[in-house]
């Protein structure tokens, strides 16, 4: 049995089920990182005194401007489909895996750094918040990898048989890699900066 | 070309340069950050950044400025969790039930000596 509407629209919602099924599950995820962004703002205004510039900004700074590049990439990627060029789409997506990777790098100097110091969560109240939402956040990062290598891999197949599923696909893994970049912008000026 | 393809490259270009711009005001944030500003006015510069960014990411990057219906009724909803999920924590702050109005006897006579 085919799963219904993976390429064609519904006729009530206009949309494809899998790009339906993605947003909701976007909804879902504003919601998990809104709670996680409610309990710093509560600690914060709660607390006595809170430090400031225990963060490598400049390593920040970068993590920023690396997923800022992969969203760049991963919109191409998408839109190489769309021309059905799927040598580009292929490249596009190979540098998002791979400036993925490079966050992840760089976020493993940092996590080092703070535990060669003994700095781990349970050290203050803002390390247990920070560890908690970029920890969460680069579970996502890992989980966006899966899926691109994914279709770097095996999934790729399916250009040959359905290329509009397959670049549905893309667009929802897009939509998906485009949210965890928006976490981030948030989340760098707040923990980083602020 | 195909008016779908030519669509796609015309908005090749609006991508690129939302990239730029989006390099540009994580520069900015940094730089406003080194010049020390007072606080509120700090949090309120960053997080009108930070909005900015977030705004053309879901606008340009996930189409969002053209979606269907469907999609902004999902998101109007995620809104409204998002804002209970950031406010009713507070409800705790504000609630004093179970707390004395006046301090106790001990601690008033404490500070009469």
């Amino acid at each position: 049995m085919n799963i219904p509407y993976v390429v064609e629209e519904r006729p009530d919602s206009g949309l494809t089920n899998g790009k339906l099924g993605t947003w909701l599950f976007l909804a879902s995820e504003v919601m998990l990182f809104g709670a996680l962004f409610s309990t710093y703002i509560i600690l914060r205004v709660g607390s006595v005194e809170w430090p400031h510039g225990e963060l490598n900004v400049w390593l920040g700074m970068a993590n920023t401007f690396i997923l800022i590049g992969s969203s760049v990439t991963m919109v191409m990627a998408w839109a190489s489909l769309k021309l059905h060029d799927f040598g580009k789409h292929r490249m596009y997506l190979a540098i998002t895996l791979v400036l993925s990777g490079l966050f992840l790098v760089n976020k493993y100097f940092e996590y080092a750094d703070h535990f060669a110091k003994g700095e781990g969560p349970a050290h203050s109240t803002f390390l247990a918040i920070y560890f908690t939402l970029t920890g969460l956040h680069g579970i996502h990062i890992i989980g966006g990898m899966v899926v691109m290598a994914y279709f770097l891999g095996p999934g790729a197949r399916l250009w040959k048989k359905n290329p509009e599923q397959f670049t549905n696909r893309i667009e929802n893994t897009g939509l998906y890699w485009h949210f965890v970049d928006l976490v981030w912008i948030f989340l760098f000026p707040v923990l980083y900066l602020l | 070309m195909h008016s779908d393809e030519a669509s796609v490259q015309k908005s090749i270009r609006t991508y690129l340069m939302v990239g730029a711009a989006l390099f540009v005001f994580t520069g900015i944030t940094v730089a406003v950050n080194q010049v020390h500003l007072a606080v509120p006015l700090a949090i309120t510069v960053a997080l009108i950044i930070a909005l900015t960014k977030g705004s053309m990411v879901a606008g340009v990057f996930m189409h969002l400025s053209h979606e269907r219906q469907w999609i902004y009724g999902s998101l109007i909803l995620a809104v409204i969790g998002f804002l209970l999920v950031i406010f009713l924590p507070l409800l705790t702050v504000g609630n004093t039930i179970g707390t004395s109005i006046h301090p106790p006897a001990h601690a008033a006579t404490e500070h009469a000596r």
